[in-house]
């Protein structure tokens, strides 16, 4: 089997956020870039399938900026055998659908019987790219995917939803949105570290793929962001300190949640 | 083009509670401008709960009705979505941010060739163009964002966060026909999770747990304060990853959004991650013997104390409030 890992670069999900220059983006002064930790999960999956001889290649597929290579190196690290980088997309941070439109010119003609994706890139939180490149590519998807069970030529999987999940079968190829709780990444081995410094990334140009990025940006764009704004401050709360006599602190926020914010 | 048409979601034919929050939402929206609000209901023997939409605001019901889509299919669903907007010719398409709607609503937006504003939190309409807010960066940052003019203007809409309300009236049913249902992934079965608990991301009252609890065996404690609040029991991941209750308890970044009117986090320290996932919460309540536990920065009420001890005493003083 071929699998394909779509992974996107993302600020570590404990940065401090301050709003850039243009209030539309964040700074990215002092940020720690991160392979998005859903799309672990997704590698992680292709990864299994190659230690297990099921999959003879897995290659990473991201659209993003120069550092985004980082990220890739980071895949290549852990295992992966192929690195491919589409640069750019600085522009179109947020589009969805310029994303999908992007990675689906790129993964047209390529060989594949599987898209790993995250259920979502954080950051922009979106949930949409994997749902929206297989509709460009034509495939059938399962998003949020707790479980898979690969069988000849079709999957059968577990989708998390509200009070449970659904037992989803689908033929492959087909893009599949890993959830949590689908396995537990691996972390890069020094070895597997030193590997990847020798494996190529392959680059590709917007313009290679007929695409360019003012246009997706512009005439094209699906998404735009007005402004970014930190939220507001809030008030501070009502604290009850409760070490001397916990069973009074109790009954005061009991009390308070009854009639004050009529909470129950 | 105008109007909103609102995906509306069933389970054994019974109308999602989110749905109707999206409903009325597009309901009162659509006010502004005079435009008509229809619902689209893909399902099987469904007929019965489309007629209760018009209490909810929806003019006109497009209903799929076909044993094919009894369960959910991204592609079956979507093809009875894109046929209604095919017949309204809506300016948006609202959906409820849930498991579904967020699955379902890119794969429409992609076959219509718009984009998507994904489990926005705000709403306003200037105009004829949605302006909505979305959390990012783990709630970190609000973006303010509309569709850059293309339309339909599909938008998912974070559960609990807009109110579901009866204004009563009656809604025209039309039958999609015509549906080719080339549906490849195919849900076989859904599976409740044991003892049907309540999941977080439906519950108006959530008691939640983590690493302060020191063991599976206290998550007896929260069950207990939930159950008197009808409430879900929730968890942080330092709760999950330790294997003291399952990942579909986890809020947070990496488990479930969720916003409910009232959050009770007990033992958590509130790191940023966790965070992300409640600080939507109307009211949040925390119980931590760290007075500088950053939970209490978020909180709109807190207890500093042992939550051994103060636990208990909450259930007790529940209990009388209840007794009374
Ligand atoms: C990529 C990524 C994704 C993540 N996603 C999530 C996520 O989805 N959800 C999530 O929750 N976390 C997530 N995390 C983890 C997060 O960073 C924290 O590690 C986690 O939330 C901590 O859980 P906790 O508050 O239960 O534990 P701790 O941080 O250890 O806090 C325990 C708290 O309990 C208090 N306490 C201890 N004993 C008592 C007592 N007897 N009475 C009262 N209080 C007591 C302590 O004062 C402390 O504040 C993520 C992390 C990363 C890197
Ligand atoms: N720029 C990108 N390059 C490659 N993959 C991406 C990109 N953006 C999103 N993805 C993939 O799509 C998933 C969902 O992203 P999103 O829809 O942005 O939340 C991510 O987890 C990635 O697997």
């Amino acid at each position: 089997m071929k699998c394909i890992v779509c992974m996107t670069h993302v600020p570590d999900t404990a940065s401090i956020i301050k709003i850039g220059a243009d209030g539309k983006h964040i700074d990215e002064t002092g940020i720690k870039w991160i392979v998005s930790p859903y799309d672990e999960y997704a590698l992680e999956e292709a990864l299994k399938l190659a230690d297990e001889g099921k999959a003879d290649e897995v290659t990473v597929v991201t659209y993003g900026p120069q550092r985004a290579e980082a990220g890739l190196r980071e895949c290549l690290a852990r295992g992966a055998h192929k690195a491919v980088h589409i640069v750019g997309g600085e522009k179109t941070l947020g589009d969805s659908l310029a994303i999908a439109k992007v990675l689906a010119a790129a993964l047209k003609d390529r060989e594949y019987d599987v898209i790993l994706v995250g259920v979502k890139g954080v950051g922009t939180d979106n949930s949409q790219v994997g749902q929206m490149l297989a509709e460009l590519l034509d495939l059938p998807h399962v998003s949020n995917v707790v479980k898979i069970d690969w069988n000849d030529g079709a999957v059968a999987v577990e989708r998390e939803v509200e009070g449970g999940h659904e037992v989803v079968e689908s033929p492959l190829p087909a893009v599949l949105t890993a959830q949590k709780g689908l396995n537990e990444p691996r972390y890069a081995a020094l070895k597997g570290i030193m590997a990847a410094k020798r494996k190529p990334v392959e680059k590709i140009e917007l313009s290679a793929l007929g695409l360019d990025e003012d246009t997706l940006a512009g005439a094209d764009a699906t998404y735009n962001v007005r402004s970014l704004e930190l939220p507001p401050e809030k008030a501070a709360g009502t604290i009850i300190q409760g070490e001397d006599d916990p069973q009074a602190a109790a009954a005061e926020l009991v009390k308070l949640l009854h009639e004050e914010a009529k909470a129950f | 083009m105008s109007g909103i048409l609102v995906f509306v979601e069933q389970r054994d034919g019974s109308i999602r509670k989110a749905s109707l929050q999206a409903l009325s939402e597009a309901h009162r929206q659509a006010a502004a401008n005079g435009w008509p609000v229809a619902a689209v209901l893909p399902g099987s023997g469904i007929e019965g709960a489309a007629g209760s939409l018009g209490a909810y605001g929806a003019a006109k019901v497009f209903i799929a009705d076909d044993a094919n889509l009894k369960l959910y299919s991204a592609e079956g669903y979507a093809e009875a979505v894109v046929a209604a907007v095919k017949q309204m010719e809506p300016n948006a398409v609202f959906f409820s941010a849930t498991a579904m709607g967020r699955d379902l609503a890119p794969r429409v937006a992609a076959k219509l060739g718009v984009g998507g504003l994904a489990d926005v939190t705000g709403l306003t309409l200037e105009g004829e163009t949605f302006v909505a807010t979305r959390p990012v960066y783990s709630a970190k940052a609000f973006a303010i964002v509309d569709t850059a003019g293309k339309t339909p203007q599909v938008i998912s809409l974070r559960p609990n966060v807009f109110a579901a309300e009866e204004t009563g009236g009656n809604a025209e049913i039309v039958k999609l026909d015509g549906l080719t249902l080339s549906i490849r992934a195919m849900v076989k079965e859904l599976v409740s999770s044991e003892g049907g608990e309540l999941d977080v991301a439906e519950a108006n009252i959530i008691v939640s747990g983590g690493r302060g609890l020191k063991g599976p065996e206290n998550f007896a404690l929260m069950r207990e304060l939930a159950g008197l609040l009808g409430a879900a029991v929730g968890a942080s991941r330092a709760a999950v990853d330790a294997g003291w209750i399952d990942h579909s308890h986890q809020v947070g970044q990496t488990g479930k959004v969720v916003s409910p009117t009232l959050y009770i986090a007990n033992g958590i320290s509130g790191a940023i991650q966790h965070l992300a996932g409640m600080s939507s919460s109307k009211i949040i309540v925390a119980v931590n013997k760290d007075p500088d536990a950053p939970i209490f920065k978020v909180a709109d009420y807190g207890v500093v104390g042992d939550l051994f001890q103060v636990v208990p005493a909450m259930i007790e003083e529940i209990k009388k409030l209840k007794a009374a």
